[in-house]
């Protein structure tokens, strides 16, 4: 009887001592699903979601504290992606925040009409991803690659000379369409 | 066939790749057996696009005169391609133009009206047999700067794959003489009427590899171009020997099945070997070239010719089909023409194969550098004659799976495409798709599974670009906060040296009453403006009597 109880504390104990050492052995810094989440939110940095950035609501959705539907830029494959991720039910883009953004299959860029710029660096100091560049009271340019289309330039600028522009399809933005039964139709019609 | 002595030495056995069928019934004999040589047509336009890479850059201005073979456009990065003035004349613009791509898009040309003069330019340096005294890295400056790219398809330029030679031991050099799909039939009469040209390019193309074999893949329905290409190797034989070339060449009749003609079926054929996914055939010491790639390669070396014509065949619902030699740049409605069509009465053109070409959206649309077949058709319709269809049900009968040569699953590749489930469908290895078509061909449900394919594999690469560019634009954005937050602490310590300065100077000019500890009271740090404000009115009251 007093052996089993000896038995059993001390196998308590040494499990104890495991568990505690690799709690220590093996932390985690920070909250991984935060990061996961970070990994599948469009880093636009626009905004739209309310929170000040993709990380910031990010966090807030790991906290449950923000709905998964609050991103335009991502649109649905980002509301499924985080369904699947979070293991919540995906629903249909917020109505109010969907309006803003028509359509999000169309990237935008930001152009800066050169000629009425001022160079007021106002736009500079908005850009989430530092794609302005310029300096005070020399004209400013998008460095175009890096722009994310966030719009996030379009209020500061007191001149508005900035314009965000679809980025055209080349042969190589271009992409297969889904092969649907209404654009068969079409093309028998065509075939007739 | 029978063993012609030691010219041709057999494997001993072929191998065989796993799907496939034989399309022979469909194959239709050209009208005239020689080649036809098509005139200079009015116009010319060369696509700045016409290889795998990035695409050409102009060096000529509109109005500028050019003569027949003169760059026009150069070279832009690692891999890409050249391109030249396929005859002499005016160049009237650099534009966007129509150009053979399955999205029918334009993209930026160069045109170029004919002067009919077809003068070439002057300074035409020829190499000739002393190619042997040249290094592989000069070989391929040669040939790159000919502007030559694969030319049974799919246009990657020569030069990198004949240079694959300084990192892999390439034991092997396949000429693929495999026109598998039915209607073609451009590299037969290659094989046919420029023999000579063929083995000499795989000479040089063997000195520039090391390669210690050559096999000439031919498909066993093409037993004219097999005997040609056995005479001539005959004839030339001694000359290689008096060379002392240690290669040695063979021809291999490989049995006609598409798709054949592909270079994984090829070489698994050839060699047994299986190229693995998103691995080379260099890596296993096999590197596979054109025909008419070979063609190229000897014409830029014997006769200093840039790569600015090449053979297709024309055919269709035409009265005369024929193979004939064509200038680079020429719009495919003038050969439709030539063959006798009537442009008003075509429905649409195909630009390659009947079972992988693509349907052009205008006949301004120019032969390009790997283009090897027109189509021209009075009703729209392939072998894979599916639009005229109503797409069934799936019903799993597994036909795809028989026939597909790549060893997919391509119903499970359709669920997923459909489903658009990306993440599973690269786990059934999309990529491997060669989209042949064989099973759009199969289909008694008449699904466009390629369609579902070629959506697939564009929807996974633009997904892959945007994850790039994401997390490119999350390192920005970090930066962007850390440099924001690094500024506003060197502002503020910026501030506080102020202070201390205007704090250390007060009590020299004021009083030595107040002492330093008072700047560091509690009050002080909590509004530093406050504290700056008090000194500057300390120091005008100094200043003032």
């Amino acid at each position: 009887m007093l052996t089993t109880i000896l038995v059993l504390c001390l196998l308590g104990t040494a499990f104890g001592l495991l568990l505690g050492y690799a709690a220590q052995r093996f932390k985690v810094e920070g909250d991984p699903v935060v990061n996961e989440i970070d990994a599948l939110l469009p880093q636009t940095q626009c905004g739209q979601c309310s929170y000040p950035g993709c990380r910031p609501y990010a966090e807030a959705m790991a906290n449950e504290e923000a709905d998964i539907n609050q991103c335009p830029p991502g649109g649905e494959a980002t509301i499924n992606a985080l369904a699947d991720l979070l293991g919540r039910e995906a629903k249909p883009l917020n109505p109010e925040l969907a309006a803003n953004q028509p359509d999000t299959d169309i990237k935008t860029v930001a152009v800066i009409d050169e000629q009425t710029c001022i160079g007021c660096t106002l736009c500079i100091q908005a850009c989430p991803v530092d794609a302005i560049l310029g300096a005070s009271k020399q004209m400013h340019t998008v460095i175009a690659q890096e722009c994310t289309g966030c719009d996030l330039c379009l209020p500061p600028c007191p001149v508005d000379c900035i314009d965000m522009v679809a980025i055209k399809t080349d042969l190589k933005t271009w992409k297969t369409t889904y092969p649907d039964q209404t654009s068969r139709q079409e093309w028998q019609r065509m075939a007739s | 066939m029978a063993k012609d002595g030691e010219l041709i030495m057999k494997f001993g056995k072929l191998f065989s790749f796993r799907g496939g069928l034989n399309l022979a019934k469909y194959q239709h004999e050209p009208a005239d057996t020689t080649i036809g040589i098509t005139g200079i047509p009015e116009r010319l336009i060369f696509p700045l696009q016409q290889h795998i890479g990035e695409p050409a850059e102009p060096v000529v201005n509109v109005g500028d005169k050019v003569l027949k073979g003169q760059l026009i456009a150069q070279a832009t990065g690692p891999i890409s391609a050249p391109v030249h003035a396929s005859s002499s004349g005016t160049i009237t613009a650099i534009s966007d133009y129509p150009v053979p791509h399955a999205s029918g898009l334009k993209a930026s040309c160069i045109e170029l009206h004919t002067d009919g003069c077809d003068q070439w330019i002057a300074d035409r340096k020829i190499i000739g047999n002393t190619y042997k005294q040249l290094s592989p890295i000069e070989l391929g400056e040669h040939i790159h700067q000919a502007g030559i790219v694969g030319m049974g398809g799919a246009g990657f330029p020569t030069n990198i794959k004949l240079n694959a030679g300084q990192q892999n031991a390439v034991d092997t050099l396949i000429i693929n003489g495999a026109e598998c799909e039915p209607w073609v039939s451009c590299d037969d009469m290659l094989m046919r009427e420029r023999p000579a040209e063929i083995i000499i390019g795989a000479q040089i193309m063997m000195h520039a590899l090391h390669a210690r074999r050559c096999i000439i893949a031919i498909e066993d329905n093409k037993p004219a171009a097999c005997s040609s290409l056995k005479n001539t190797i005959n004839s030339l034989k001694p000359q290689a020997d008096s060379n002392n070339n240690p290669g040695t060449l063979e021809i291999i009749e490989v049995p006609t099945i598409y798709p054949t003609g592909g270079e994984k079926q090829l070489i698994k054929i050839l060699t047994n070997k299986e190229i693995a996914n998103k691995e080379l055939p260099q890596n296993s010491g096999i590197i596979c070239h054109n025909v008419a790639t070979a063609t190229a390669v000897y014409r830029a070396i014997f006769c200093a010719e840039p790569l600015i014509s090449r053979l297709i065949t024309i055919t269709g619902d035409i009265p005369h089909s024929q193979n004939r030699e064509v200038l680079i740049g020429t719009p495919a409605g003038d050969l439709i023409e030539m063959g006798g069509g009537q442009r008003s009465a075509l429905k649409q053109i195909i630009m390659g194969g009947p079972m992988m070409g693509i349907a052009l959206q205008s006949d301004e649309t120019p032969v390009i550098k790997t283009t090897f077949c027109l189509i021209g058709q009075t009703r729209k319709s392939t072998l894979v004659d599916i639009t005229n269809k109503n797409i069934l049900p799936c019903i799993r009968c597994g036909a795809c799976a028989d026939v597909c040569p790549a060893q997919l699953l391509p119903q499970q590749l359709y669920w997923y495409a459909r489903a658009r489930d990306f993440k599973k469908i690269k786990d059934y290895s999309l990529s491997d798709c060669i989209e042949c078509g064989f099973c759009d061909y199969v289909c008694p449900s008449n699904i466009p599974l390629v369609q579902y394919y070629r959506y697939a594999k564009a929807e996974i690469f633009s997904l892959e670009k945007e994850k790039q560019k994401s997390d490119i634009a999350r390192t920005r954005h970090e930066f962007h906060l850390s440099r924001l937050q690094r500024e506003k602490e060197e502002r503020a310590a910026r501030h506080k040296q102020k202070i201390n300065k205007l704090a250390a100077r007060r009590p020299a000019i004021d009083s030595p009453a107040i002492d330093s500890p008072a700047m560091d009271s509690p009050e002080q740090k909590k509004s530093p403006p406050h504290t700056a404000i008090n000194t500057a009115q300390n120091n005008k009251n100094i200043e003032t009597p």
